[in-house]
């Protein structure tokens, strides 16, 4: 066989051992056969068509892929979507309203260009709308503020135009 | 950066849980997966089979009995970090839990899979240390304790039994009159510290220091106590001398040699100086009385 020729059959599903999950995304049953080592960000991805959950590090540590799950802001590259099994997740696809009216946290970064190439930006949302929903109070200083954003890496903006977002959602939301 | 292959199973009891795990030895334990799945992303741990205990009967919630606040294996990090029977009853945790990587790592990590992780530079397994807490342990063979001093045996290594599951972490209630204070040094924010150390004590009726407690990680493969330091303290005003006295008498603890994050003498610099700031404040908070 000439080096350049294609092979003619390569499997086309995996070997994983496979197993069912189901969760709600986004208000939605869903039940899907998955090999146990799919992420869940993958899962969102690939599975669902929910490319909105970027995926930057895969370890942790950049926050591009945070959603909710179960009201609090998670990492989905770092839970398998069989530890979901049964879990409510959120994604930035269920932020915006319905007739694409922005949440106020997506109004403050669109009003204080709180975003270049937008990469980081559904993690970002995902981190700061959890951090509004919890009952917890929010320290809302320029430190406090720096750090409830630790955990997301932006590579754009310097984070001086996200943490004037933050204020500024603040007080759209009424808590500043 | 797909972790490998391994096969899963989420036992409903602790009884089949750990038989599953003692069924192979290259099982391990998932609970909040924040540090074991970037492992597996990175493939620097392969396990065969991951026993998933987040629905295993009992293994969830904070309990206070007596003077001891008992963790149970699948508590995240900011459900103690907030619970606020915890906050009143020993304040060292949740400012100590403030430097545990980020909110939402919190929200996922478990506390009892934090120790068992046992990374050097990591602030619970300090926490532990420095307060004596205890591990309770089952596997095949029963359920046994385990000081934290014994628990901590090098990187990345405990004395936990393959076959074991940390089901419990017990920390004490401070005691009425304690200060405390813990802080860290960093390159950025939520990174594990390149030195972090912990501090409680009391005082007496003349001022003098009493029950001086100091640890430190980062500074050598497991969490340690600074018995050097804290006998030069005890007894003593807490003055600035004596302050010094107790930082240079912690520099042979920093044996961590020279790493990709910084050296060893930087290390030696950094213990010292939190030292030397961390004393006073556990100092004046054990005058003012903050733990009622």
């Amino acid at each position: 066989m000439k080096r350049s020729a294609i092979r003619p059959s390569f499997p086309d599903r995996s070997e994983d051992p496979r197993v069912e999950v189901s969760l709600t995304v986004n208000g939605q049953p869903v039940k899907r056969l998955v090999s146990v080592r799919m992420l869940l960000s993958d899962f969102l991805r690939h599975e669902l068509g929910l490319t909105g959950t970027h995926v930057g590090c895969e370890h942790g540590v950049c926050g591009c892929c945070t959603v909710h799950i179960d009201g609090k802001a998670s990492r989905s590259c770092l839970t398998l979507s069989v530890q979901a099994n049964g879990c409510n997740i959120r994604t930035i696809e269920d932020v915006a309203a319905e007739d694409g009216a922005l949440h106020p946290v997506q109004q403050a970064f669109k009003e204080c260009h709180a975003l270049q190439c937008g990469f980081c930006t559904p993690g970002m949302v995902m981190n700061i709308l959890s951090r509004f929903e919890e009952r917890e109070p929010l320290d809302l200083s320029e430190s406090g503020i720096r750090d409830l954003l630790s955990g997301n890496l932006c590579r754009c903006t310097g984070y001086i135009n996200i943490i004037a977002a933050v204020k500024r959602a603040a007080e759209l939301l009424g808590r500043a | 950066m797909k972790p490998p292959l391994f096969r899963y199973e989420a036992p409903r009891t602790l009884r089949d849980a750990i038989a599953i795990l003692a069924s192979d030895v290259d099982a391990t334990v998932l609970a909040g997966g924040q540090s074991l799945l970037p492992a597996m992303n990175f493939r620097v741990a392969a396990p065969s089979l991951l026993v998933d205990i987040q629905h295993v009967e009992g293994l969830k919630g904070i309990e206070i009995k007596g003077d001891t606040i008992v963790i149970k294996a699948m508590t995240r990090h900011r459900e103690l970090e907030l619970h606020p029977e915890v906050q009143r009853l020993n304040p060292l945790i949740a400012e100590t839990m403030q430097h545990v990587a980020h909110v939402p790592i919190r929200n996922r990590g478990t506390v009892v899979g934090s120790l068992c992780h046992a990374d050097p530079s990591a602030e619970m397994p300090l926490l532990f240390v420095l307060l004596d807490g205890t591990m309770i342990a089952t596997g095949p063979s029963g359920t046994r304790r385990i000081a934290a001093a014994d628990f901590f045996q090098s990187f990345l290594t405990t004395s936990r039994r393959q076959d074991e599951i940390v089901v419990e972490a017990w920390l004490p209630v401070l005691p009425i009159g304690t200060g405390f204070a813990f802080n860290e040094v960093t390159r950025r924010h939520g990174d594990y510290a390149l030195v972090g150390v912990g501090c409680t004590l009391s005082l007496d009726g003349n001022s003098r220091a009493q029950n001086v407690r100091l640890a430190a990680c980062g500074i050598s493969d497991r969490p340690v106590r600074l018995k050097a330091a804290e006998t030069a303290l005890d007894g003593g005003f807490l003055a600035e001398a004596d302050l010094a006295a107790a930082a240079r008498a912690s520099a042979n603890a920093v044996t961590q040699m020279d790493d990709v994050n910084t050296s060893m003498s930087y290390r030696r610099r950094v213990l010292s100086g939190l030292i030397q700031r961390l004393v006073p404040i556990a100092a004046s908070r054990a005058r003012g009385g903050t733990r009622q």
